[in-house]
Order: structure tokens, then C-alpha cells, then sequence
């Protein structure tokens, strides 16, 4: 198990090296560099940015040097100071508008995926002791729906509905005395009171897919000779139910969680934009949408990094509770 | 193959759906009952025109109608509202001559699939689905959009399948260190977080491109993370199928390698193949729909779904005039319709899988 955990950990630093490397091939992909964009809107707004302050500007963020230099710079700032560069747009550093986004991303993914399981793991079940019951239908066509619905169309949709018949609003995250408010009790029981539109609503499609999952694998392993045999020895039906089959079923959960955690990002993104929570999304698309290119890459690097490392603790857990995978290696 | 398929009765209706779309999407001209660019200044914001089948006298008849409108200003937010008048009635009618056209650029024509037809008067609202902020049709702007929509999926996925299947097939075919090196960039690639990636990618498109250059470029951003579950798929296939007696024999009777794996492998996934394009097509359509929502993909005046749900963007907007969701509708149809059809193509493909 050591072993294992020791040469996937290696394995994960290439991994987030590469991810850095792409974020910042993404910041210097759109044409000019940021300096010349800011001074286009420096010079919009009226005001002009002389050549020398641009030529002192351009050397102090080492824009004059070559690109490894550039990038060195970058990830060497980000590993030893977490310093993530100036945002240009809000001229603050990057790490002070970072964290407390990135802060409730993290939150509304995690609270997110427990909730996910905690309604697909009963309803797969269900599902699959009782195949083709009306109840199995039911959650068969909403599991459906879940899957075939766009996620900011649900959220649309939601919002509509709410907004019509109850008069709310039900974006954002926090009711507005506490937006700007400093931390809290009250503000995380603020939070906590808004956090499920948007968790249902991101939910819905993942649970979907592990409703879907969770059937299949269970039904799968409900007509196995074990299972009858045991059935045949008048073992009681809950026992033999969930101490060996639904163990064996719950095994893909796990390894699939490291997809499931990409796709709860991507998800995450748009439902915040549509919703507009003060999550990584809509920062991230404004900062795109102004070639604010720190912050931008800022994002994309953690956002990457925080499925990578998602992945490698799906791959750890995977290995400690399957006995085969860390043999195998 | 086709046997099995009809069995899965669901995915044969599913199939009549996408198929109709793409046929609304190849003669979109004809079929969208105005011109989709046309601004009118009299209906903004105009309901959906229900279609009746009483004539003026209140009697059935087989010749549809709707009704006219009869707009007035609300005193207090000083909005137009429109209500049917049932005092103007006019008749509905099929293939009949209306706005001039160029049919795919090429042909001059006025024939419309539905439409009032000349006897109307002119500046009578025909608006099935209602109107958007500027007064345009939104029916027409879904039928025109749906070209844009489904032929990106359609072109994407084709992408998609030439990295899928030249990088999976060599992956497979060969194996070793090749096979190792696409694998770790395939599993890369995975456990990304594509929006943001996209999004990104997107932005940087310069903003000054024509349409068609950005048009091209979401095909070609959406396909470049988008083809490794493809990729998969076939080096499964070629995995498993290497070992098979007949390319054996094929490879002892000195045949080609191209001619092996064209002649002889690829015939025998096609199936599974079909299954998995089928499949990845709506999510393709998803994410350009996703993309232009945001403001990062097709920008107006191109009409793509995603551009049209941009307009409903605003939820006060919405609340309003909740036709503005109406493309959405469309955008679930058919990703609904073509992942049956691709589950009914996988169990076809794959009796004995799952």
C-alpha cells in the first residue's frame, strides 16, 4: 500500500507540472501580451500610459524576457510566495481575490458530491431490488431528464419557476447583508441556507449518472449464483442485500470519482455564471472576457489542480479498499 | 444489426426526431416561415401566436388560423402588452410564396413550408413561437439556429474521430511505449476540467475573426479535448481484436498493414464505432450551446441555440416572456433523442456487452 501510494504521488507531480504548464500556455495564447491590453484600455477610459512607465512595467513583470524565463517566474512566485501576479482588472494582488472563491468552489463541489451519493446510492439500490417497479420508472425517466437537461437550463428553469410563484431570488450565496460581511457564524448559516438551490441543481446530473450506475452494477451482482446461494440457505433478504452485493456496486463509485469531480467543476462553472454565485466561474469568465490574464490563469491552474488531486485520492481510496489494484502494481 | 435496433422501440421513434431535425436544419430556409434578421419595431416582445381551427364564424374548419394582436401600453411600466384579437383572423396556409430567400446561398426562392401567405396585409404578426427583444421571429431564429447547432456537433464529432481513431488506433495497434505515452495524454486529458479549458481557449480567439472563422474554431477547440473517449473505444476494440485468428491469417498472407487494419479491423468495430459517435454527438452540441451561452463561443449575428439562450440569460427577462426558453426545449430534444438512439445503437452494436 506504501509502494503504491509513494509512485502515484510521483506519478501526480508531472501531472500538476503539466497542468501549470497548460495554464500558462492559456494565459499567453490570446495575441499581445497584457500590458498592451491594459494600456488599450487605459487609453480607453482616457488616460495614457507613457512609453516609459510601459517599458518599466514590461521589466519589472519580465515581459521582455523569453517565455521559460516568463513561465519560471510564474510558477516559481505561485510555489514559494503563492503569489499569483497582479490582477490588472481590480489591481490587487491575485491571491486576494483568489481564495475565498476558490474557498466556496471547493465547498459547493464537495457538499455537491455527497450529495450526489447520498441521494443516488438509496435510489440505485432501491432501483434494483425492486426492477421495474413504478418507482423504478419514475427515477429511471427523471435519471433520464437529469442527464439529457443542460445544467444551466435546469438552473434557468429553477430560477424562473422561483422567481414566479414564491417572488425569490434564488441566486448568489448570501443574502445581502451578509455579502461583504466578514466571516461569521451567521454568515456560514447564511451560506448554508443558500447552498442547496445550487447544490440540487449541479446534483442533479451527476446523480443521474449514478443512479444509472449504481442499477446496473447492483442488478449485475443481485444474479450471481452467491447470491442465491445464500438466498437458498434463508438468509435474511436485508442482510443479504447489503453485506456483499452493495459493497461490490459501491466499488465503481469510488473509481469514477475522479471523473465525477471534473464533471462537478465544468458543471460548477456555468451554474455559477447562470446563477452568478461568487464562485470561481464568474470571475473566471470576466477575467477571460477582459484578458485579465493572471487571474484567469490563477483559476485554471487550481481548478486543474483540484481534479488532479481529486483523481489521485479516488486512486488512493480505490487502492486501499480493493485489494487487487495495489497488487497489481 | 438494423433487427436489433428495431426492437429498441424508443430509439426508433428518438431516431425519426434527430432525423427531422436535421432535416429542419438542411432546408432551414424554406422551412422557417420568416427571415430570422428581420427587425420589427411593432411586435417586440410579442407572445406566441396560438393556431385555432375556427373560422369567423366560429365554425370548425380544416384551414388553420391565428389571430391577430391588439397591443396596448401599460400606464404603469409603460410595456406593450399584446393580446390576441379575435376580430382579426387570418388563415394559415402551406407552401406559399412570402420573403425572397437564397436557398443555401445559391437558389433565389419565396416558397415557405407555412406561412399567410400575399393576401395578408402587410406587417401582420405570424409569430408561432413569439418575438425576441428586437422584434424577430423566434421560430425562424430556432430553425436557422438548429443549423448551427447540429452541424457543429455533427463536424465536431467527425474531428473528434479522425484524433480518435488514428491516436487509439496506434495506441492500440502497436502497444509498448507508444500505447503508454497516449494513455498517460488520454488520462491527462480526462481528468480535466474542460469548461474552464474551453472557456479559456475561446477567449483567446481574437475577437475581430469573422464568423465563420470562430465558427470553425469551437469545432476545433470542442474536438481537441473531445476525442479521447473516442480514442478509447477503438483501442479497445484494436486491443481485442489483434489477437483474432482472421488478422492473423491476414498479416500470414502478407497483407499490408494499412490493408489489414482498413480491410479487415475496421469492418468489424464499424458498429461500435457508429454507437460512440452517436453518443458523443450530444455532448458536443451541450457544449457549444454551454460556450455560446457564456458569451465565449458563436457571437450574434450568427444564430446558434446557445446564442439564443443568451437573450434569456436575465431572469427578470425571462419572467416576462418565458418563450425566450423555447430554444432550450430544443437543445434537450435532441441531446434526449440522440442518446437513445445511441443506446439503441450500443445494444444493437454489442449484444452480449454490459
Amino acid at each position: 500500500m506504501i509502494a503504491y501510494t509513494i509512485q502515484r504521488l510521483l506519478l501526480a507531480i508531472p501531472t500538476l507540472f503539466v497542468i501549470s504548464l497548460l495554464s500558462f500556455v492559456l494565459i499567453q495564447l490570446p495575441p499581445g501580451d497584457f500590458l498592451s491590453s491594459y494600456a488599450a484600455t487605459l487609453a480607453a477610459l482616457g488616460e495614457q500610459l507613457s512609453g516609459d512607465t510601459l517599458a518599466l512595467l514590461r521589466e519589472s513583470y519580465g515581459l521582455d524576457q523569453p517565455i521559460y524565463v516568463q513561465y519560471y517566474k510564474w510558477i516559481t512566485g505561485i510555489v514559494t510566495r503563492g503569489d499569483f501576479g497582479l490582477s490588472l482588472e481590480w489591481k490587487q494582488p491575485v491571491k486576494a481575490l483568489l481564495w475565498e472563491r476558490m474557498g466556496l468552489t471547493i465547498a459547493l463541489t464537495l457538499s455537491t458530491l455527497l450529495f450526489t451519493w447520498l441521494l443516488a446510492i438509496p435510489i440505485g439500490i432501491y432501483s434494483a431490488t425492486h426492477q421495474y417497479s413504478p418507482l423504478d420508472y419514475v427515477f429511471t425517466t427523471i435519471g433520464f431528464i437529469g442527464l439529457g437537461v443542460p445544467g444551466f437550463m435546469l438552473a434557468l428553469v429553477v430560477m424562473w419557476i422561483a422567481f414566479i410563484y414564491f417572488g425569490a431570488d434564488v441566486g448568489g450565496l448570501f443574502s445581502d447583508q451578509y455579502k461583504n460581511a466578514p466571516w461569521s457564524l451567521g454568515r456560514v448559516w447564511d451560506l448554508l441556507q443558500h447552498l442547496w438551490v445550487p447544490m440540487l441543481i449541479l446534483g442533479m446530473e451527476g446523480a443521474a449518472g449514478l443512479i444509472r450506475t449504481m442499477r446496473a452494477n447492483l442488478l449485475d451482482e443481485l444474479h450471481k449464483p452467491y447470491v442465491t446461494a445464500a438466498r437458498a440457505r434463508g438468509l435474511d433478504e436485508t442482510v443479504l442485500t447489503y453485506e456483499y452485493p452493495v459493497q461490490v456496486a459501491l466499488n465503481p463509485f469510488i473509481s469514477t470519482l475522479g471523473w465525477a469531480l471534473p464533471g462537478l467543476v465544468n458543471g460548477g462553472t456555468i451554474i455559477s455564471v447562470t446563477l452568478s454565485l461568487p464562485t470561481a466561474g464568474p470571475l473566471l469568465l470576466r477575467a477571460l472576457q477582459s484578458q485579465d490574464m493572471y487571474l484567469a490563469g490563477a483559476f485554471i491552474l487550481l481548478l486543474g489542480s483540484l481534479t488532479i488531486v481529486g483523481t489521485l485520492i479516488s486512486d488512493l481510496l480505490l487502492a486501499w479498499i480493493d485489494p487487487r489494484i495495489r497488487l497489481t502494481h | 444489426m438494423y433487427w436489433r435496433f428495431r426492437r429498441h422501440r424508443l430509439a426508433v421513434v428518438c431516431t425519426f426526431i434527430v432525423v427531422f431535425f436535421y432535416i429542419v436544419a438542411l432546408f432551414s430556409e424554406t422551412i422557417s416561415p420568416l427571415d430570422p434578421n428581420k427587425v420589427s419595431n411593432l411586435y417586440k416582445y410579442a407572445p406566441p401566436q396560438a393556431i385555432e381551427f375556427l373560422d369567423k364564424d366560429g365554425n370548425f374548419s380544416f384551414r388553420p388560423y391565428v389571430l391577430g394582436f391588439k397591443s396596448s401600453r401599460n400606464p404603469e411600466t409603460l410595456r406593450i402588452t399584446y393580446v390576441p384579437d379575435p376580430t382579426k383572423r387570418f388563415p394559415v396556409r402551406f407552401f406559399v410564396p412570402g420573403e425572397k430567400y437564397m436557398f443555401w446561398g445559391l437558389w433565389p426562392s419565396d416558397i415557405h413550408v407555412i406561412g399567410l401567405g400575399p393576401d395578408a396585409p402587410a406587417n401582420t404578426p405570424f409569430h408561432l413561437l413569439g418575438t425576441d427583444r428586437l422584434g424577430r421571429d423566434m421560430l425562424s431564429r430556432i430553425v436557422y439556429g438548429a443549423r448551427i447547432s447540429l452541424s457543429i456537433g455533427l463536424i465536431g464529432v467527425t474531428l473528434s474521430l479522425v484524433f480518435g481513431i488514428l491516436l487509439g488506433g496506434v495506441s492500440g495497434y502497436y502497444g509498448g511505449w507508444i500505447d503508454a505515452v497516449i494513455q498517460r495524454i488520454i488520462e491527462f486529458i480526462r481528468s480535466l476540467p474542460t469548461i474552464p479549458v474551453w472557456m479559456a481557449l475561446a477567449a483567446a480567439m481574437p475577437p475581430k475573426w469573422p464568423p465563420d472563422y470562430v465558427y470553425l474554431g469551437i469545432t476545433i477547440i470542442l474536438s481537441l479535448l473531445g476525442w479521447t473517449g473516442l480514442a478509447r473505444v477503438v483501442r479497445g476494440r484494436f486491443l481485442a481484436l489483434r489477437e483474432e485468428d482472421f488478422v492473423l491469417a491476414a498479416r500470414l498472407s502478407n497483407c499490408s498493414e494499412p490493408r489489414i487494419i482498413f480491410r479487415h479491423m475496421v469492418p468489424s468495430f464499424a458498429s461500435h464505432i457508429i454507437a460512440s459517435i452517436t453518443l458523443a454527438v450530444p455532448g458536443m452540441i451541450l457544449s457549444e450551446t454551454s460556450l455560446s451561452f457564456l458569451g465565449l463561443g458563436l457571437r450574434p449575428p450568427v444564430i446558434s441555440w446557445g446564442v439564443l439562450l443568451q437573450e434569456a440569460q436575465n431572469i427578470q427577462t425571462v419572467a416576462l416572456f418565458p418563450w425566450l426558453l423555447i430554444p432550450g426545449a430544443a437543445v434537450i430534444l435532441i441531446v434526449l433523442a440522440f442518446s437513445f438512439v445511441g443506446d439503441g445503437l450500443r445494444d444493437a452494436a454489442d449484444p452480449y456487452g454490459r
